[in-house]
Protein backbone atom coordinates (compact mmCIF):
# COMPACT_ATOMS: atom_id res chain seq x y z
CA UNK A 1 0.00 0.00 0.00
CA UNK A 2 1.45 3.34 -0.93
CA UNK A 3 1.79 6.16 1.56
CA UNK A 4 -1.70 7.41 2.55
CA UNK A 5 -2.40 10.96 1.45
CA UNK A 6 -2.89 12.13 5.04
CA UNK A 7 0.69 11.11 5.84
CA UNK A 8 2.07 12.55 2.62
CA UNK A 9 0.39 15.88 3.26
CA UNK A 10 1.63 15.81 6.86
CA UNK A 11 5.17 15.33 5.61
CA UNK A 12 4.80 18.15 3.06
CA UNK A 13 3.55 20.36 5.87
CA UNK A 14 6.62 19.41 7.97
CA UNK A 15 8.90 20.39 5.09
CA UNK A 16 7.31 23.84 5.14
CA UNK A 17 7.47 24.24 8.93
CA UNK A 18 10.82 22.57 9.68
CA UNK A 19 13.10 24.56 7.40
CA UNK A 20 13.05 22.32 4.33
CA UNK A 21 13.28 18.61 3.50
CA UNK A 22 16.35 17.89 5.60
CA UNK A 23 14.96 19.53 8.72
CA UNK A 24 11.76 17.54 8.23
CA UNK A 25 13.31 14.05 8.11
CA UNK A 26 12.75 13.22 11.75
CA UNK A 27 9.24 14.63 11.76
CA UNK A 28 8.39 12.59 8.65
CA UNK A 29 9.67 9.43 10.35
CA UNK A 30 7.70 10.28 13.49
CA UNK A 31 4.49 10.80 11.54
CA UNK A 32 4.77 7.46 9.77
CA UNK A 33 5.70 5.66 12.97
CA UNK A 34 2.84 7.21 14.90
CA UNK A 35 0.40 5.98 12.29
CA UNK A 36 1.88 2.54 11.72
CA UNK A 37 3.92 1.70 14.81
CA UNK A 38 7.23 1.46 12.98
CA UNK A 39 9.00 2.54 9.78
CA UNK A 40 9.29 -0.22 7.18
CA UNK A 41 11.80 -0.31 4.33
CA UNK A 42 8.99 0.52 1.94
CA UNK A 43 7.88 3.55 3.92
CA UNK A 44 11.49 4.68 4.28
CA UNK A 45 11.82 4.72 0.49
CA UNK A 46 8.54 6.62 0.14
CA UNK A 47 9.62 9.22 2.69
CA UNK A 48 12.95 9.60 0.89
CA UNK A 49 11.20 10.07 -2.46
CA UNK A 50 8.87 12.66 -1.00
CA UNK A 51 11.80 14.58 0.53
CA UNK A 52 13.96 14.27 -2.58
CA UNK A 53 16.65 12.28 -0.81
CA UNK A 54 18.12 8.83 -1.06
CA UNK A 55 16.89 6.05 1.21
CA UNK A 56 20.41 5.83 2.62
CA UNK A 57 20.26 9.47 3.72
CA UNK A 58 16.96 8.93 5.49
CA UNK A 59 17.99 5.61 7.04
CA UNK A 60 21.17 7.26 8.30
CA UNK A 61 18.92 9.42 10.48
CA UNK A 62 16.33 6.75 11.27
CA UNK A 63 18.99 4.36 12.53
CA UNK A 64 20.61 6.95 14.81
CA UNK A 65 17.54 7.99 16.78
CA UNK A 66 16.63 5.27 19.24
CA UNK A 67 12.90 5.99 19.26
CA UNK A 68 12.49 5.53 15.53
CA UNK A 69 11.71 1.84 15.11
CA UNK A 70 12.98 0.10 12.00
CA UNK A 71 11.54 -3.24 13.03
CA UNK A 72 7.91 -4.06 13.75
CA UNK A 73 6.86 -3.46 17.34
CA UNK A 74 4.02 -5.18 19.11
CA UNK A 75 0.59 -3.68 19.64
CA UNK A 76 1.71 -3.30 23.25
CA UNK A 77 4.86 -1.25 23.76
CA UNK A 78 6.51 -1.29 27.19
CA UNK A 79 9.50 0.94 27.80
CA UNK A 80 11.14 0.45 31.20
CA UNK A 81 13.33 3.19 32.64
CA UNK A 82 16.79 1.91 33.53
CA UNK A 83 18.00 5.06 35.28
CA UNK A 84 19.64 5.17 38.70
CA UNK A 85 16.67 6.54 40.63
CA UNK A 86 14.52 3.69 39.36
CA UNK A 87 17.29 1.21 40.25
CA UNK A 88 17.37 2.59 43.79
CA UNK A 89 13.66 1.88 44.11
CA UNK A 90 13.62 -1.67 42.84
CA UNK A 91 13.62 -1.39 39.04
CA UNK A 92 15.75 -4.53 38.65
CA UNK A 93 13.04 -6.63 40.32
CA UNK A 94 10.36 -5.02 38.14
CA UNK A 95 12.46 -5.74 35.05
CA UNK A 96 12.93 -9.37 36.06
CA UNK A 97 9.20 -9.79 36.69
CA UNK A 98 8.30 -8.24 33.33
CA UNK A 99 10.82 -10.39 31.48
CA UNK A 100 9.59 -13.51 33.25
CA UNK A 101 5.99 -12.72 32.37
CA UNK A 102 6.73 -11.97 28.72
CA UNK A 103 9.53 -14.48 28.23
CA UNK A 104 11.63 -11.94 26.32
CA UNK A 105 14.47 -9.53 26.98
CA UNK A 106 15.01 -5.88 26.11
CA UNK A 107 14.79 -5.09 22.41
CA UNK A 108 12.64 -8.14 21.76
CA UNK A 109 9.09 -8.84 20.72
CA UNK A 110 6.97 -11.71 22.03
CA UNK A 111 6.65 -14.65 19.62
CA UNK A 112 2.97 -13.79 19.04
CA UNK A 113 4.01 -10.30 17.94
CA UNK A 114 1.86 -8.76 20.65
CA UNK A 115 4.33 -7.01 22.96
CA UNK A 116 7.65 -5.21 22.54
CA UNK A 117 9.90 -4.59 25.55
CA UNK A 118 12.53 -1.84 25.55
CA UNK A 119 14.79 -0.22 28.10
CA UNK A 120 14.94 3.56 27.85
CA UNK A 121 16.79 6.55 29.24
CA UNK A 122 15.65 8.09 32.47
CA UNK A 123 12.03 8.96 31.60
CA UNK A 124 12.01 12.08 33.74
CA UNK A 125 9.69 10.67 36.37
CA UNK A 126 12.10 9.98 39.23
CA UNK A 127 9.36 11.01 41.65
CA UNK A 128 7.41 7.95 40.45
CA UNK A 129 10.30 5.47 40.34
CA UNK A 130 10.44 2.75 39.20
CA UNK A 131 8.72 4.20 36.16
CA UNK A 132 7.90 3.17 32.61
CA UNK A 133 6.28 4.66 29.56
CA UNK A 134 3.82 2.55 27.65
CA UNK A 135 1.86 2.53 24.44
CA UNK A 136 1.63 4.63 21.36
CA UNK A 137 1.09 7.80 23.40
CA UNK A 138 3.97 7.09 25.78
CA UNK A 139 1.77 7.13 28.85
CA UNK A 140 3.70 7.35 32.12
CA UNK A 141 3.26 4.55 34.68
CA UNK A 142 4.79 4.37 38.16
CA UNK A 143 5.78 3.70 40.82
CA UNK A 144 5.80 0.05 39.79
CA UNK A 145 6.34 -2.95 42.01
CA UNK A 146 7.48 -6.40 40.96
CA UNK A 147 4.37 -7.85 42.60
CA UNK A 148 2.01 -5.70 40.55
CA UNK A 149 3.16 -5.22 37.00
CA UNK A 150 -0.40 -5.52 35.69
CA UNK A 151 -0.74 -1.73 35.46
CA UNK A 152 2.01 -1.85 32.91
CA UNK A 153 -0.03 -3.92 30.50
CA UNK A 154 -3.46 -2.53 31.23
CA UNK A 155 -2.99 0.40 28.90
CA UNK A 156 0.11 -0.35 26.86
CA UNK A 157 -1.55 0.01 23.46
CA UNK B 1 6.15 38.36 47.33
CA UNK B 2 5.66 34.82 46.11
CA UNK B 3 8.42 32.54 47.44
CA UNK B 4 7.95 30.14 44.54
CA UNK B 5 7.73 32.50 41.56
CA UNK B 6 8.59 29.83 39.01
CA UNK B 7 6.02 27.21 39.92
CA UNK B 8 3.61 29.08 42.21
CA UNK B 9 1.06 29.51 39.44
CA UNK B 10 1.02 25.82 38.48
CA UNK B 11 -2.41 24.24 38.88
CA UNK B 12 -2.57 21.55 41.58
CA UNK B 13 -3.86 19.06 38.99
CA UNK B 14 -0.92 19.95 36.74
CA UNK B 15 -3.20 20.71 33.80
CA UNK B 16 -1.71 23.50 31.68
CA UNK B 17 -3.47 26.88 31.75
CA UNK B 18 -5.45 28.18 28.83
CA UNK B 19 -4.27 31.54 27.54
CA UNK B 20 -7.16 33.31 29.31
CA UNK B 21 -6.35 31.56 32.60
CA UNK B 22 -2.69 32.46 32.26
CA UNK B 23 -3.44 36.09 31.47
CA UNK B 24 -5.79 36.26 34.45
CA UNK B 25 -2.79 35.30 36.57
CA UNK B 26 -0.77 38.16 35.11
CA UNK B 27 0.68 36.11 32.26
CA UNK B 28 2.25 37.92 29.29
CA UNK B 29 2.44 41.22 31.21
CA UNK B 30 6.20 40.74 31.50
CA UNK B 31 6.73 39.89 27.83
CA UNK B 32 4.60 42.89 26.80
CA UNK B 33 6.69 45.10 29.06
CA UNK B 34 9.88 43.58 27.68
CA UNK B 35 8.92 44.35 24.09
CA UNK B 36 8.74 48.04 25.07
CA UNK B 37 12.28 47.90 26.48
CA UNK B 38 15.57 48.19 24.62
CA UNK B 39 17.14 44.73 24.12
CA UNK B 40 20.31 45.81 25.91
CA UNK B 41 18.27 46.85 28.94
CA UNK B 42 16.88 43.33 29.27
CA UNK B 43 20.33 41.77 29.03
CA UNK B 44 21.63 44.17 31.70
CA UNK B 45 18.70 43.25 33.91
CA UNK B 46 19.35 39.52 33.54
CA UNK B 47 23.07 40.09 34.19
CA UNK B 48 22.35 42.12 37.32
CA UNK B 49 19.94 39.44 38.49
CA UNK B 50 22.73 36.87 38.36
CA UNK B 51 20.82 34.24 36.38
CA UNK B 52 23.00 31.23 35.63
CA UNK B 53 21.87 28.78 32.95
CA UNK B 54 19.86 25.94 34.43
CA UNK B 55 20.74 23.23 31.90
CA UNK B 56 23.74 21.96 33.83
CA UNK B 57 26.79 24.07 33.09
CA UNK B 58 25.60 27.13 35.00
CA UNK B 59 27.03 29.60 32.52
CA UNK B 60 25.75 33.16 33.14
CA UNK B 61 22.75 33.60 30.83
CA UNK B 62 23.39 37.25 30.01
CA UNK B 63 27.00 36.55 29.10
CA UNK B 64 25.90 33.84 26.70
CA UNK B 65 23.38 36.22 25.15
CA UNK B 66 26.08 38.88 24.65
CA UNK B 67 27.94 36.53 22.30
CA UNK B 68 25.09 37.03 19.82
CA UNK B 69 25.81 39.54 17.06
CA UNK B 70 23.64 42.65 16.89
CA UNK B 71 21.19 43.22 14.03
CA UNK B 72 23.00 43.32 10.70
CA UNK B 73 26.33 42.39 12.31
CA UNK B 74 26.27 38.78 11.08
CA UNK B 75 27.28 38.20 7.45
CA UNK B 76 24.71 36.69 5.09
CA UNK B 77 20.95 36.56 5.22
CA UNK B 78 18.50 34.75 7.41
CA UNK B 79 17.19 34.91 10.93
CA UNK B 80 18.90 34.33 14.24
CA UNK B 81 17.51 31.47 16.31
CA UNK B 82 16.57 30.83 19.92
CA UNK B 83 16.38 27.16 20.81
CA UNK B 84 14.67 26.23 24.04
CA UNK B 85 16.21 22.97 25.15
CA UNK B 86 13.62 20.57 26.56
CA UNK B 87 15.54 17.37 25.84
CA UNK B 88 15.63 16.44 29.51
CA UNK B 89 17.21 12.98 29.82
CA UNK B 90 19.89 13.29 32.49
CA UNK B 91 19.49 10.41 34.96
CA UNK B 92 17.70 11.81 37.99
CA UNK B 93 16.41 14.95 36.25
CA UNK B 94 12.65 15.51 36.03
CA UNK B 95 12.28 19.28 36.38
CA UNK B 96 11.81 20.55 32.82
CA UNK B 97 8.86 18.20 32.43
CA UNK B 98 6.88 20.40 34.83
CA UNK B 99 7.44 23.59 32.84
CA UNK B 100 6.63 21.94 29.51
CA UNK B 101 3.53 20.09 30.67
CA UNK B 102 2.10 22.42 33.27
CA UNK B 103 3.46 25.92 32.60
CA UNK B 104 3.82 26.09 28.80
CA UNK B 105 2.72 29.73 28.62
CA UNK B 106 5.53 30.65 31.05
CA UNK B 107 7.98 29.11 28.57
CA UNK B 108 6.43 30.96 25.62
CA UNK B 109 6.53 34.21 27.57
CA UNK B 110 10.16 33.68 28.53
CA UNK B 111 11.06 32.89 24.94
CA UNK B 112 9.49 36.15 23.75
CA UNK B 113 11.66 38.03 26.26
CA UNK B 114 14.88 36.19 25.38
CA UNK B 115 14.26 36.58 21.66
CA UNK B 116 13.67 40.32 21.98
CA UNK B 117 16.85 40.72 24.04
CA UNK B 118 18.89 39.07 21.27
CA UNK B 119 17.07 40.47 18.18
CA UNK B 120 15.90 36.95 17.39
CA UNK B 121 12.86 36.32 15.18
CA UNK B 122 12.67 32.51 15.22
CA UNK B 123 12.33 30.23 18.25
CA UNK B 124 12.20 26.44 18.42
CA UNK B 125 11.29 24.45 21.51
CA UNK B 126 12.90 21.02 21.27
CA UNK B 127 11.15 18.44 23.45
CA UNK B 128 12.11 14.80 23.95
CA UNK B 129 9.86 12.17 22.46
CA UNK B 130 8.83 10.69 25.81
CA UNK B 131 7.26 14.00 26.93
CA UNK B 132 4.21 13.69 24.69
CA UNK B 133 2.07 15.75 27.07
CA UNK B 134 4.76 18.42 27.09
CA UNK B 135 4.88 18.47 23.30
CA UNK B 136 1.10 18.83 23.10
CA UNK B 137 0.93 21.50 25.81
CA UNK B 138 3.69 23.57 24.21
CA UNK B 139 2.07 23.31 20.76
CA UNK B 140 -1.26 24.39 22.20
CA UNK B 141 0.24 27.34 24.11
CA UNK B 142 2.15 28.53 21.04
CA UNK B 143 -1.00 28.30 18.91
CA UNK B 144 -3.06 30.20 21.48
CA UNK B 145 -0.41 32.91 21.91
CA UNK B 146 -0.04 33.23 18.16
CA UNK B 147 -3.79 33.57 17.59
CA UNK B 148 -3.92 36.29 20.23
CA UNK B 149 -1.21 38.30 18.46
CA UNK B 150 1.36 37.72 21.23
CA UNK B 151 3.84 36.16 18.80
CA UNK B 152 3.74 38.85 16.12
CA UNK B 153 7.46 39.50 16.63
CA UNK B 154 8.53 35.88 16.91
CA UNK B 155 7.97 32.75 14.85
CA UNK B 156 7.80 29.85 17.26
CA UNK B 157 7.30 26.10 16.95
CA UNK B 158 7.91 22.81 18.71
CA UNK B 159 10.38 20.24 17.40
CA UNK B 160 9.63 16.78 18.74
CA UNK B 161 12.80 14.72 19.10
CA UNK B 162 13.10 10.94 18.90
CA UNK B 163 15.42 9.65 21.59
CA UNK B 164 19.21 9.84 22.21
CA UNK B 165 20.52 11.68 25.28
CA UNK B 166 23.24 13.42 23.27
CA UNK B 167 20.59 15.56 21.52
CA UNK B 168 20.56 17.66 24.69
CA UNK B 169 24.14 18.83 24.02
CA UNK B 170 23.66 22.18 22.36
CA UNK B 171 25.64 21.63 19.18
CA UNK B 172 24.35 18.07 18.78
CA UNK B 173 20.88 19.54 19.18
CA UNK B 174 21.56 21.93 16.30
CA UNK B 175 22.69 19.00 14.15
CA UNK B 176 19.46 17.18 15.07
CA UNK B 177 17.36 20.17 14.01
CA UNK B 178 19.20 20.19 10.69
CA UNK B 179 18.11 16.60 10.11
CA UNK B 180 21.47 15.02 10.84
CA UNK B 181 22.78 12.49 13.32
CA UNK B 182 23.17 14.27 16.65
CA UNK B 183 26.96 14.42 16.77
CA UNK B 184 28.36 17.40 18.69
CA UNK B 185 30.19 20.01 16.66
CA UNK B 186 33.73 21.15 17.20
CA UNK B 187 33.96 24.61 18.70
CA UNK B 188 34.76 27.27 17.62
CA UNK B 189 32.71 28.43 15.87
CA UNK B 190 30.27 28.72 18.72
CA UNK B 191 26.53 28.64 18.04
CA UNK B 192 26.30 32.41 18.52
CA UNK B 193 28.56 32.79 15.49
CA UNK B 194 27.34 29.85 13.42
CA UNK B 195 24.49 27.76 14.76
CA UNK B 196 21.31 26.43 13.20
CA UNK B 197 21.58 26.56 9.39
CA UNK B 198 24.77 28.56 9.89
CA UNK B 199 22.92 31.40 11.59
CA UNK B 200 23.56 32.97 15.01
CA UNK B 201 21.88 30.75 17.57
CA UNK B 202 21.43 30.65 21.32
CA UNK B 203 20.38 27.48 23.11
CA UNK B 204 18.84 27.96 26.56
CA UNK B 205 17.42 25.39 28.94
CA UNK B 206 13.66 25.44 29.59
CA UNK B 207 14.11 26.46 33.23
CA UNK B 208 16.48 29.30 32.28
CA UNK B 209 13.78 30.65 29.95
CA UNK B 210 11.09 30.19 32.61
CA UNK B 211 12.98 32.54 34.94
CA UNK B 212 12.84 35.51 32.56
CA UNK B 213 9.26 36.75 33.05
CA UNK B 214 9.88 37.09 36.78
CA UNK B 215 13.09 39.04 36.29
CA UNK B 216 11.43 41.47 33.87
CA UNK B 217 8.32 41.83 36.02
CA UNK B 218 9.99 42.34 39.38
CA UNK B 219 13.55 43.44 38.61
CA UNK B 220 17.03 42.15 39.18
CA UNK B 221 17.21 43.11 42.86
CA UNK B 222 14.12 41.04 43.54
CA UNK B 223 15.62 38.13 41.62
CA UNK B 224 18.88 38.32 43.57
CA UNK B 225 16.88 38.56 46.78
CA UNK B 226 15.23 35.21 46.07
CA UNK B 227 18.59 33.49 46.48
CA UNK B 228 20.66 32.82 49.58
CA UNK B 229 23.90 33.06 47.62
CA UNK B 230 25.51 35.19 44.92
CA UNK B 231 23.67 33.22 42.23
CA UNK B 232 20.25 34.72 41.61
CA UNK B 233 16.81 33.21 41.80
CA UNK B 234 15.06 30.15 43.01
CA UNK B 235 15.81 26.70 41.65
CA UNK B 236 13.47 23.89 40.80
CA UNK B 237 15.29 21.15 42.68
CA UNK B 238 14.43 17.51 42.28
CA UNK B 239 15.03 14.88 44.93
CA UNK B 240 14.80 11.18 44.17
CA UNK B 241 16.31 7.83 45.03
CA UNK B 242 16.18 6.77 48.67
CA UNK B 243 13.80 9.35 50.12
CA UNK B 244 10.26 8.86 51.41
CA UNK B 245 8.54 11.34 49.10
CA UNK B 246 10.64 11.98 46.00
CA UNK B 247 9.52 15.26 44.46
CA UNK B 248 10.26 18.58 42.83
CA UNK B 249 10.87 21.47 45.22
CA UNK B 250 11.24 25.10 44.22
CA UNK B 251 13.54 26.69 46.77
CA UNK B 252 16.12 29.48 46.93
CA UNK B 253 19.48 28.91 45.26
CA UNK B 254 21.74 27.89 48.13
CA UNK B 255 19.17 25.66 49.84
CA UNK B 256 20.91 22.72 51.50
CA UNK B 257 20.52 19.00 50.88
CA UNK B 258 19.52 18.61 54.52
CA UNK B 259 16.51 20.87 53.99
CA UNK B 260 15.55 19.31 50.66
CA UNK B 261 15.82 15.73 51.92
CA UNK B 262 13.93 16.76 55.06
CA UNK B 263 11.07 18.09 52.94
CA UNK B 264 10.97 14.68 51.24
CA UNK B 265 10.33 12.98 54.56
CA UNK B 266 13.94 11.95 55.06
CA UNK B 267 16.05 9.05 53.90
CA UNK B 268 14.53 5.59 53.38
CA UNK B 269 16.29 2.25 53.74
CA UNK B 270 18.07 2.25 57.08
CA UNK B 271 17.48 5.99 57.36
CA UNK B 272 21.17 6.90 57.30
CA UNK B 273 22.50 8.91 54.39
CA UNK B 274 25.49 7.34 52.65
CA UNK B 275 25.90 9.80 49.78
CA UNK B 276 24.07 11.93 47.25
CA UNK B 277 24.67 13.19 43.76
CA UNK B 278 23.75 16.88 43.76
CA UNK B 279 23.19 17.41 40.06
CA UNK B 280 22.02 14.30 38.26
CA UNK B 281 23.94 11.32 36.90
CA UNK B 282 27.03 13.18 35.75
CA UNK B 283 27.79 14.79 39.11
CA UNK B 284 30.25 13.41 41.64
CA UNK B 285 29.06 11.94 44.94
CA UNK B 286 28.92 14.13 48.01
CA UNK B 287 28.60 12.75 51.53
CA UNK B 288 26.87 13.42 54.86
CA UNK B 289 29.50 16.09 55.54
CA UNK B 290 27.97 18.11 52.69
CA UNK B 291 24.41 18.13 54.02
CA UNK B 292 24.72 21.78 55.00
CA UNK B 293 26.50 22.91 51.85
CA UNK B 294 24.57 25.68 50.10
CA UNK B 295 23.58 24.13 46.80
CA UNK B 296 24.47 26.39 43.90
CA UNK B 297 26.96 26.14 41.04
CA UNK B 298 29.90 27.75 42.86
CA UNK B 299 29.52 26.02 46.21
CA UNK B 300 29.02 22.55 44.76
CA UNK B 301 31.98 23.03 42.39
CA UNK B 302 34.15 24.11 45.32
CA UNK B 303 33.11 20.92 47.13
CA UNK B 304 34.44 18.91 44.16
CA UNK B 305 31.19 18.03 42.43
CA UNK B 306 28.79 19.70 39.99
CA UNK B 307 25.44 21.38 40.62
CA UNK B 308 24.31 20.34 37.14
CA UNK B 309 20.55 20.12 36.88
CA UNK B 310 20.06 20.54 40.64
CA UNK B 311 18.37 17.18 40.84
CA UNK B 312 19.59 15.10 43.77
CA UNK B 313 19.95 11.32 43.73
CA UNK B 314 20.00 10.11 47.32
CA UNK B 315 21.56 6.89 48.65
CA UNK B 316 21.16 5.52 52.13
CA UNK B 317 23.64 3.06 53.66
CA UNK B 318 21.77 0.06 52.29
CA UNK B 319 21.99 1.34 48.70
CA UNK B 320 25.00 0.40 46.62
CA UNK B 321 26.86 3.32 45.04
CA UNK B 322 28.70 0.93 42.73
CA UNK B 323 25.34 -0.28 41.45
CA UNK B 324 24.38 3.33 40.80
CA UNK B 325 27.64 4.03 38.95
CA UNK B 326 27.18 0.83 36.97
CA UNK B 327 23.77 2.01 35.74
CA UNK B 328 25.09 5.47 34.98
CA UNK B 329 27.97 4.08 32.92
CA UNK B 330 25.74 1.69 31.04
CA UNK B 331 23.55 4.68 30.25
CA UNK B 332 26.37 6.96 29.09
CA UNK B 333 27.99 4.14 27.11
CA UNK B 334 24.73 3.47 25.31
CA UNK B 335 24.01 7.14 24.71
CA UNK B 336 27.45 8.07 23.37
CA UNK B 337 27.02 9.24 19.79
CA UNK B 338 30.13 7.21 18.92
CA UNK B 339 32.06 9.97 17.21
CA UNK B 340 35.07 10.26 19.56
CA UNK B 341 37.05 7.06 20.05
CA UNK B 342 37.78 7.32 23.80
CA UNK B 343 34.08 7.81 24.54
CA UNK B 344 32.83 5.18 22.09
CA UNK B 345 35.32 2.54 23.25
CA UNK B 346 36.14 3.61 26.80
CA UNK B 347 32.67 3.95 28.26
CA UNK B 348 31.49 0.44 27.32
CA UNK B 349 34.75 -0.96 28.70
CA UNK B 350 34.27 0.79 32.03
CA UNK B 351 30.59 -0.25 32.07
CA UNK B 352 31.55 -3.90 31.54
CA UNK B 353 33.99 -3.76 34.44
CA UNK B 354 31.31 -2.35 36.72
CA UNK B 355 28.93 -5.11 35.65
CA UNK B 356 31.67 -7.63 36.45
CA UNK B 357 32.17 -6.03 39.87
CA UNK B 358 28.46 -6.43 40.59
CA UNK B 359 28.56 -10.04 39.46
CA UNK B 360 31.72 -10.78 41.46
CA UNK B 361 33.77 -11.70 38.40
CA UNK B 362 36.07 -8.66 38.27
CA UNK B 363 39.83 -8.87 38.80
CA UNK B 364 41.96 -6.59 40.97
CA UNK B 365 43.63 -5.12 37.88
CA UNK B 366 40.18 -3.97 36.68
CA UNK B 367 40.15 -1.37 39.46
CA UNK B 368 43.38 0.05 38.04
CA UNK B 369 41.73 0.25 34.63
CA UNK B 370 38.83 2.16 36.16
CA UNK B 371 41.17 4.55 37.96
CA UNK B 372 43.18 5.17 34.78
CA UNK B 373 40.02 5.66 32.75
CA UNK B 374 38.58 8.10 35.28
CA UNK B 375 41.81 10.10 35.33
CA UNK B 376 42.36 10.16 31.56
CA UNK B 377 38.81 10.64 30.36
CA UNK B 378 37.64 13.27 32.82
CA UNK B 379 39.47 16.43 31.63
CA UNK B 380 37.80 18.62 29.04
CA UNK B 381 39.21 18.47 25.54
CA UNK B 382 39.63 14.70 25.30
CA UNK B 383 36.48 14.54 23.17
CA UNK B 384 34.18 16.95 21.32
CA UNK B 385 31.66 17.27 24.14
CA UNK B 386 31.29 16.70 27.87
CA UNK B 387 29.44 13.37 27.81
CA UNK B 388 32.52 11.28 28.54
CA UNK B 389 33.94 13.71 31.09
CA UNK B 390 30.58 13.87 32.83
CA UNK B 391 30.31 10.09 32.96
CA UNK B 392 33.65 9.98 34.77
CA UNK B 393 32.46 12.17 37.66
CA UNK B 394 30.36 9.58 39.50
CA UNK B 395 33.00 6.92 38.76
CA UNK B 396 35.97 8.96 39.99
CA UNK B 397 34.18 10.14 43.10
CA UNK B 398 32.98 6.61 43.90
CA UNK B 399 36.52 5.26 43.55
CA UNK B 400 37.81 7.97 45.89
CA UNK B 401 34.97 7.71 48.40
CA UNK B 402 34.02 4.03 48.45
CA UNK B 403 37.35 2.22 47.92
CA UNK B 404 36.49 -0.39 50.55
CA UNK B 405 33.25 -1.19 48.75
CA UNK B 406 35.13 -1.78 45.51
CA UNK B 407 37.41 -4.20 47.38
CA UNK B 408 34.38 -5.93 48.83
CA UNK B 409 32.83 -6.26 45.35
CA UNK B 410 36.07 -7.77 44.04
CA UNK B 411 35.86 -10.46 46.65
CA UNK B 412 32.13 -11.16 46.78
CA UNK B 413 30.27 -9.24 44.06
CA UNK B 414 27.48 -6.97 45.21
CA UNK B 415 26.09 -8.07 48.55
CA UNK B 416 24.24 -4.81 49.14
CA UNK B 417 21.93 -4.85 46.13
CA UNK B 418 19.01 -2.51 46.44
CA UNK B 419 17.68 -3.74 49.77
CA UNK B 420 15.29 -1.37 51.48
Amino acid sequence: MSLPETLASGIRHAVASHGGPRGAILEALRLVQHAEGWVSDGRLAEIAALLGMTTAEVDNIASFYSHIFRRPVGRQLVMLCDGASCYLNGADAVRDAVMARLGIGFGEITPDGETTLLNVCCVGACNAAPAAIVGRDRRLVGPLTAADIGTLFADAR
Amino acid sequence: MNAVPLTGRARPDRRPHSLAEWQALGGYAASTAALAMRPGEIIDMVAAGGLNGRGGAGFPAAQKWRFMPGPGASPGDGPSYLIVNGDEMEPGAFKDRLFLETLPHLVVEGAIIAAHAMHITQAIVLVRDAYRQGIAAMECAIAEAGAAGLLDTLGMRVHASAGRYIVGEETALIEALEGKRAVPRKRPPFPAQSGLWGRPTTVNNVETIANLPGIVAHGSDWFRGLSRTAEGGTKLFGVSGRVHRPQLIEAPMGTTARELIGRCGGVTGNGVLRAFQPGGGASGFLGPEHLDLPLDFAHVAAAGSMFGTGTLIVLDETACPIGVVARHLRFYARESCGWCTPCREGLPWAARILDALEAGTARASDIDVLRTTAAEAAPRGRSFCDLMGGAMQPLASALARFGDLFDDHLAHGCTIGVRH
